[in-house]
């Protein structure tokens, strides 16, 4: 590969900007232009990132596409590169940005121009989050996203808007700076920021113990776990759809992504010794937030505490740190990138023709949108778990894994997926089941052609993913692979 | 040329800049009196072309260390970087009055060629190698800076402001004073150098005026204890001496601060670092604190500033070179920064006249949108936020506190930079999710350019941030 392509993939939304900036006419006119611009932008950054996976080699547990260009001087570089942990969530990114894009079509009206913008600033921080092979890049790219999700929160957000935005972004600054003094500490011991390196440096347990901490503290608020979620549901009920769908679907996954890069193979004593710590707190979340979300008025609301609960079953998987944990961990979050994703769209729809996300608000949808109610359901059972659907590998393989290290854990989890059908299956009967008793949704329109662009992508690949995983799981297999036979050598070496 | 004038001459060369400043600030002074207030424009105008050519004489004198007056005089990679920053605050500070100015119906020539013999001060305090030299630097600048606050002379907040700010600082100039006094009593000398020869391990005696002479320098940077003036004279002067205060005074006394500390007393780091980390500690709480219930920007600003001077000296309590280092550029993006807001402040103008309350910035994405941008990315750059330049700042003086062993003092300093990170989304908040109440008259052209180049300049410093790391690099190890 002669060219840079990903430094191209991960700055040509930028490119999009411009275009939007240089846009004139009126109102009407330069917001219907900024939106096919950032359609175009979205997708040929989507076609780009398709040669990635193209070229990409998953027999190498490497770092491949690498480029490494001098930046601040010393030990830090511009260096960039992916392996089957990131690119995954790479492809994610820029398959769900055109999709965000036209679920925002008609929904966002005013400001367009800015809201475009944002979103293609977006992609390209969340892309370099996932590509930076760089702590201080990395951190640049992690916390740098906080600036236009806090505006798209509050600016196109809804009438709790301004306390969601400023929670979710102190929480989650919060929890990053003291990854940040974390960062410098392995500098100086280190002498480097290089993510390669650092993982085969081998840190004093003392340091792995703090740095654990720091990152954890920075990571668990961005996943989010139980109990530093709370800034979740209210970023959720707040932000415009296609903000729901991007908080969800990849901002969510920077926490996890971050242990599978650096909990993991940069602290893997203090990672043993805090497996315990991580396992309470992800059953507490399952249950807890299942139990929560049971109870919810709120259709955004129970799926973001449902998120939670997913996430618990990401966080169990990965320090479960076997094979098929580890792989279960990446796979759930692939699937809930998807699902989640959809079900916001799904809420989407049906908010923008009644405004409003009360449950009660709703019943008998089938007798009106039969195709939505079709999707609708596909997509509650994918988040269930059930088996042919996308979501039922990733809880399998993570509880598989889990079960291995800590039966117990296991167990309890698996109230959560019970839990998990109880207020999936709730909310559909009550939404899509029934009579049609409200007067208000006589007239419902069902899914346009542009909902349908939206929905069917997403439906294909859940069941394709649940029918028919391995080509995910093989991409990502090798990495997976080195990840955990470097945490077990790094544990032998001190436990002969 | 040079090689036909006398030895004596040729060897003030390193003094050069200072001297063509203070010519050229009194040949400006006599113009300004025989022309009267309406050359003010011409003497603003010249003052800004004198300042860059003194920029660039300290640029183009000759490297390495210079030493001049029996060690009096110093001139190093870090003056040179200290006064390029203090030459380029100076001179955006008169360019963002220009127009303020005029409108107010306050042309006095009297304002720039003050400036000028303020940063002439500064310029002496920044190459300052003993007490004296030190005092005599502080106290030019100062004098300047009391005058300024109060320059409005009609107008009570101005002489209230002026009036306090010399009461305060001649309190500061004599615990300042007093701390030389005891220093050279328990030393014998007032250099710099032989301080740090003649003081050795210390003693009772000398810490107690390394005690006194910090208090003076805390209440020039406006850090905790010593900051209480700062937001009633920010507040009280008119806004482009405000400005000019939140710039180049502070990097000055910084540079004396930095320069005083790893010079004369680097036999006793470990006693001035336990002052530093708590001075450090308590502008960076009180300040981010203090700033939340602000309704007037100014204030806002002042508080927002004492939090900055804290976070600065983080770098200077981890007394290293990589800790000075961090100084330096936290003092160069600082300097930015302040500097782009204030020409927002200034911009805050309807048909009645410049407004300060922070509510008057409602809604101002919808009626100015390049003006809201720039100012949004300069209070999340000031937050600290990536991949701002803020960030970096923040970066390097952690950096050095870390490798010092200084947990605390950087634990403390990141929450504290979370609270700050509030008020600036406050204001974020107004500009962006309110609803617009009336429109700001257009900015005059020169504000627009002060803001939109420090914006620029904020947001893409990431892209190549070398140069200045490097310089601040180069500068912080002339003192080591």
């Amino acid at each position: 590969m002669s060219w840079p392509i990903l430094s191209v993939v991960t700055f040509l939304p930028l490119a999009g900007v411009l275009f939007i900036l240089l846009l004139r006419g009126g109102d009407e006119h330069a917001a219907r232009n900024a939106r096919w611009v950032a359609l175009w932008t979205t997708l040929i950054t989507f076609a780009t990132s398709l040669l990635l996976l193209w070229h990409f080699d998953p027999s190498l547990a490497e770092f491949q596409f690498v480029e490494k260009q001098p930046w601040l001087g010393g030990a830090t570089a511009y260096h960039m590169g992916l392996d089957g942990i990131s690119l995954p969530l790479v492809i994610l990114t820029t398959f769900l940005m055109p999709i965000c894009i036209i679920a925002s079509w008609r929904a966002i009206e005013k400001r367009v121009q800015e809201y475009m913008i944002a979103f293609l600033v977006l992609e390209t921080l969340m892309v370099g989050t996932f590509s930076a092979l760089d702590l201080v890049l990395f951190y640049l790219f992690f916390e740098g996203g906080l600036i236009p999700m806090f505006l798209i929160i509050g600016v196109w957000g809804g009438p709790r808007r301004v306390y969601a935005s400023f929670k979710f972004f102190l929480f989650t600054l919060l929890g990053s700076v003291l990854m940040l003094l974390a960062i410098m500490a392995m500098y100086w011991a280190a002498g480097t920021t290089d993510i390669p390196t650092l993982m085969k440096h081998g840190f004093s347990p003392e340091l792995q113990k703090w740095a654990w901490l720091a990152f954890f503290a920075s990571f668990a608020v961005k996943l989010p776990m139980w109990p530093v979620h709370t800034w979740l549901p209210d970023a959720h009920v707040e932000a415009p759809t296609a903000g729901s769908v991007i908080l969800a679907a990849i901002l969510l996954k920077m926490g996890g992504y971050g242990f599978l890069r650096f909990s993991l193979p940069m602290f893997p004593l203090a990672s043993h010794d805090f497996a315990p710590l991580v396992f309470t707190l992800s059953v507490v979340a399952i249950i807890y937030t299942s139990l929560v979300a049971l109870v919810q008025e709120d259709m955004k609301k129970l799926i973001a505490y449902s998120s939670v609960a997913h996430m618990g079953f990401v966080t169990m998987g990965i320090f479960a740190v076997n094979t098929q944990g580890v792989a279960g961990g990446m796979f759930q979050m692939l699937s809930h990138g998807i699902v989640s994703a959809a079900l916001f769209l799904c809420v989407g729809v049906v908010y923008d023709r009644m405004h409003t996300r009360e449950i009660a608000a709703y019943g008998g949808l089938v007798n009106r949108m039969p195709v939505y109610a079709v999707i609708f359901m596909v997509f509650t059972l994918a988040n269930v778990g059930l088996p042919g659907t996308s979501g039922f590998v990733g809880e399998f393989l993570s509880l598989l894994g889990t079960f291995k290290v800590n039966p117990w854990v296991a167990g309890l989890a698996t109230l959560g997926v019970i839990l998990s059908a109880a207020y999936a299956l709730w909310l559909c009967r009550k939404i899509i089941f029934g009579k049609l008793e409200k007067p208000e949704l006589a007239g419902i329109r069902d899914l346009d052609y542009r909902e349908i662009i939206c929905l069917a992508p997403l439906v294909v690949l859940t069941i394709i993913f649940g029918v028919y995983p391995k080509p995910v799981l093989d991409l990502s297999a090798a990495s997976v692979a080195q990840l955990v036979e470097n945490y077990a050598r790094a544990l032998q070496a001190v436990t002969p | 040329m040079m090689v036909s004038l006398p030895a004596e001459l040729t060897a003030l060369l390193p003094i050069l800049p200072e001297i063509v400043l203070a010519v050229g600030g009194m040949v400006l002074l006599m113009f300004g009196v025989f022309a009267g207030d309406r050359a003010s424009g011409f003497v603003h105008a010249v003052a800004i072309l004198l300042l860059i050519a003194v920029g660039a004489l300290v640029l183009w004198l000759p490297g390495d260390k210079l030493v001049l007056f029996g060690g009096s005089f110093v001139v190093d990679s870090f003056a040179r970087f200290m006064k390029v920053l203090a030459l380029a605050g100076s001179a955006a500070a008169i360019l963002m009055s220009l127009d303020y100015m005029a409108e107010q119906k306050q042309r006095r020539f009297e304002y720039a060629i003050l400036i000028l013999f303020s940063t002439l001060g500064m310029m002496l305090l920044v190459s300052a190698g003993d007490l004296i030299a030190l005092y005599l630097g502080f106290e030019l600048m100062s004098l300047c800076l009391y005058v300024l606050a109060a320059i409005h002379r009609d107008s009570i907040r101005s002489s209230e402001a002026g009036l306090k700010y010399f009461v305060l600082g001649a309190l500061s100039s004599g615990m300042l004073l007093y701390g030389c006094s005891l220093i050279y009593g328990f030393t014998g000398t007032v250099t710099f150098t032989g301080i740090a020869q003649a003081a050795g391990q210390g003693g009772i005696g000398l810490v107690f005026g390394l005690v006194f002479l910090f208090a003076g320098l805390c209440f020039k940077v406006s850090a905790v204890p010593f900051h209480m003036w700062t937001p009633d004279v920010y507040e009280g002067s008119p806004t482009p001496v405000t400005a000019f205060f939140a710039a180049s005074p502070k990097v000055a006394a910084i540079a004396i601060f930095i320069r005083a500390a790893v010079d004369a007393f680097p036999g006793i780091a470990t006693q001035w670092q336990q002052i530093l980390v708590f001075v450090a500690i308590a502008s960076m709480v009180l300040g981010a604190f203090a700033a939340i219930g602000q309704r007037n920007i100014k204030r806002l600003m002042a508080y927002s500033s004492i939090g900055h001077m804290g976070f600065a000296l983080i770098g200077l309590a981890a007394g290293t070179a990589e800790g000075v280092q961090g100084v330096l550029v936290y003092m160069g993006i600082y300097l930015a920064m302040t500097l782009g807001t204030f020409a927002a402040i200034l911009s805050m103008r309807r048909p009645e006249g410049q407004v300060e309350e922070i509510s008057e910035l409602a809604g101002l994405a919808r009626t100015n949108p390049s003006m809201a941008f720039f100012l949004a990315m300069l209070l999340f750059s000031l937050a600290g936020i990536p991949p701002l330049a803020g960030f970096f700042a923040k970066f390097y003086v952690f950096l050095a506190a870390i490798q010092a062993g200084l947990y605390m003092l950087a634990v403390i300093g990141v929450l504290a930079s979370v609270v700050g990170a509030y008020y600036y989304l406050l204001i974020v908040k107004l500009m962006y999710f309110d609803e617009p109440t009336a429109e700001f008259i257009p900015a005059p052209r020169k504000l627009t350019a002060v803001l939109n180049i420090s914006g620029l300049l904020n947001l893409l410093f990431f892209v190549y941030p070398a140069p200045l790391i490097a310089a601040a690099a180069a500068a912080a190890k002339s003192l080591f």
